[in-house]
């Protein structure tokens, strides 16, 4: 029996979320000794999955898949759970994936179960912990299928070296290619060079506090010094001050970084609820009363716009050392 | 053209979330219920696209009678009538079954929305089932869609860093969210709008069988963060000097 893991691309290269399935996959694969196999499009660098404990890649290398159709990679990955007589599949929560989860649970008859945060736990049924209510409960939820769908938080379990010898295979299963007509791309606007907000190890997020767009010099350059990306409140992108995709919360994006920065943003339960599963969060706000403070692990009283220009100076001092 | 809108009933966003009967059960008392947010997207483009081109508006949910009040709140906004699955939705599977037994006995509607999450249980999922279910194409995270030549349609979709923009045909089931029509337009109820949805027909149906494949065993609330540390202003190297050694982030 097999594990398998639905490894997507960023740039060509193995993404980030795709060593976190690996690394999941692997550490549930030692307690019950399947193989850990994952499937790719046009990976360029397929070998780089061993690391994290793949024992095999099918990588698909028909050249008219090589961009993301739901319902074509879809199909591909229910070919690849029946070679590989996989009982557990395991996606990420990216814009792709959760778009095609629906569609393999339905292709392999499979109970799916979203925003898992923890390994399957040891009991005499499979039940996983999965994040609701936007991050305010977790729900022990137990699968009842013979096959398992696992849509797994980002940054929940981390990512976990642990080189074992694989194989890369070449994968390509007959496909109905006409899907792609009935679903013709016909634009793709894409920001490169910068971390994708729900990859990011670190954020600076900014909000109202900012009084307005022409602040945000600080908070980009912050977020320079420190490699993060940019977020905001609500409010300040209803506003236009930034763009939507910064929007993080109950109705934006749910992050989950290393560690989230928060510079004039008040702390309102529809923005925590959004950034809550980040692992430290730092908050400076000129109000003692904010209720961030109540929610965050380090935290600064002061004008932002004397704290912040003070903190750029002192890291970039720190990482001149380092 | 006919419009189908999935809504889902859900505790409001500033609702605090319990769990009772020895955390089996999340706790419904005190809670405000409202159209999920990521519907009210959906909802409003159906709206526009009424007015423009013209169109049925439906809105199905799948609940007990106690959404009857978000369901009416969505005639009051502009639904013409709507229908109610009267079934407890259990898991998202049990819900994307009711919603594609109703489809499939109705295969009138051209475009079936949804949002592209209901904030209560996140899952992200129903409607893409449904779509599977009922052999539709289907977009998700959608931020743009309009109307082309007859059946074609342009739907922009999120992706990772961006969007994606696609060129598709109708009928089709689309998932929606925030960018899908602007905050500002947004739509809430007028006097007249409530008036007149007393007056709208609300159909409730049986609920068919659908096998269980998750159930949630127990809940419990996430881990309380300590407490927090306050660093002076004038000391950020302390900040710097946690951030690397206690929290070791940097
Ligand atoms: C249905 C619904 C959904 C929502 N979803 C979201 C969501 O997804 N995400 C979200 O963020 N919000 C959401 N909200 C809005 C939320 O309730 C708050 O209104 C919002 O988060 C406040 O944004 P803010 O903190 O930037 O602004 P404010 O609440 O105005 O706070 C500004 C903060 O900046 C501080 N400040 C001012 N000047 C300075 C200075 N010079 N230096 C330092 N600090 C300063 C102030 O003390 C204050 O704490 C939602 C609301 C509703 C009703």
């Amino acid at each position: 029996m097999s594990i398998l893991i639905y490894a997507e691309k960023q740039n060509g290269k193995v993404s980030k979320g795709a060593k976190e399935l690996a690394s999941y996959a692997r550490a549930y694969a030692d307690k019950t000794g399947d193989q850990v196999v994952a499937v790719g499009f046009s990976l360029e660098n397929p070998e780089e999955l061993f690391q994290y404990g793949v024992n095999k890649v099918l990588n698909v290398t028909n050249d008219k898949l090589k961009d993301f159709n739901a319902f074509a990679y879809s199909h591909v990955i229910k070919e690849a759970v029946d070679k590989e007589n996989s009982k557990m599949v395991l996606i990420s929560s990216s814009n792709d994936s959760i778009y095609a989860g629906p569609i393999i649970a339905q292709y392999i008859d499979a109970g799916y179960v979203s925003n898992v945060i923890s390994l399957p736990e040891d009991s005499d049924h499979f039940v996983v912990k999965r994040k609701v209510f936007t991050s305010k409960g977790i729900a022990y939820t137990a699968i009842l299928t013979d096959k398992k769908l696992l849509r797994i938080s980002k940054n929940s379990f981390g990512i976990a070296e642990k080189a074992v010898d694989g194989s890369v295979e070449e994968f390509n299963p007959p496909v109905d290619l006409s899907v792609y007509d009935e679903y013709k791309v016909v634009n793709v606007e894409k920001v490169t060079g910068k971390v994708p907000l729900t990859d990011a190890d670190i954020i600076v997020s900014a909000g109202r506090g900012l009084k307005g767009p022409e602040n945000w010099g600080m908070i980009e350059e912050l977020a320079d010094v420190l490699g993060a990306a940019t977020a905001c409140s609500k409010p300040v992108a209803d506003l236009g001050w930034r763009p939507h995709q910064e929007h993080v919360g109950q109705t934006g994006k749910q992050v989950a970084p290393n560690l989230y920065i928060a510079v004039g943003i008040s702390g309102a339960i529809q923005h925590l609820a959004g950034v809550n599963g980040s692992k430290y969060m730092v908050v400076i706000n000129n109000d003692p009363e904010a209720p961030f403070f109540k929610a965050a692990d380090y935290g600064i009283v002061g004008d932002a716009f004397e704290v912040v220009p003070k903190l750029i100076e002192k890291l970039k001092a720190y990482k001149a050392n380092q | 053209m006919k419009i189908l809108l999935l809504m889902s009933s859900v505790p409001d966003t500033t609702s605090k979330i319990n769990f009772t009967d020895g955390d089996t059960k999340f706790d419904e008392n005190g809670i405000q219920w409202v159209i999920n947010p990521h519907d009210e997207f959906a909802l409003t483009k159906a709206m526009q696209l009424k007015e423009k081109h013209g169109a049925e508006l439906v809105v199905l949910n799948v609940g007990t009678a106690k959404t009857e009040p978000v369901i009416r709140k969505v005639l009051a906004i502009g639904a013409d009538r709507a229908v109610r699955i009267d079934v407890e939705p259990t898991d998202s599977y049990f819900t994307a079954v009711q919603i594609a037994d109703y489809i499939n006995k109705h295969p009138e509607f051209d475009l079936i929305m949804a949002g592209k999450e209901s904030i209560d249980f996140n899952g992200g999922m129903v409607h893409g089932m449904a779509a599977e279910m009922t052999n539709k194409k289907f977009v998700n995270a959608v931020i743009g869609f309009e109307m082309k030549d007859g059946n074609t349609v342009e739907v922009s979709r999120e992706i990772e860093g961006g969007k994606e923009t696609i060129e598709t045909t109708l009928p089709l089931v689309i998932g929606g969210q925030k960018g899908l029509v602007k905050e500002e337009e947004l739509r809430i109820p007028n006097m007249r709008g409530i008036m007149m949805a007393r007056k709208k027909p609300l159909e409730v149906l049986p609920a068919v069988e659908a096998e269980v494949r998750t159930k949630i065993e127990k809940f419990e609330k996430p881990p309380v963060k300590g407490s927090i540390k306050m660093i002076d202003k004038d000391n950020l190297d302390e900040l710097i000097d946690l951030l690397h050694n206690e929290a070791k982030v940097i």
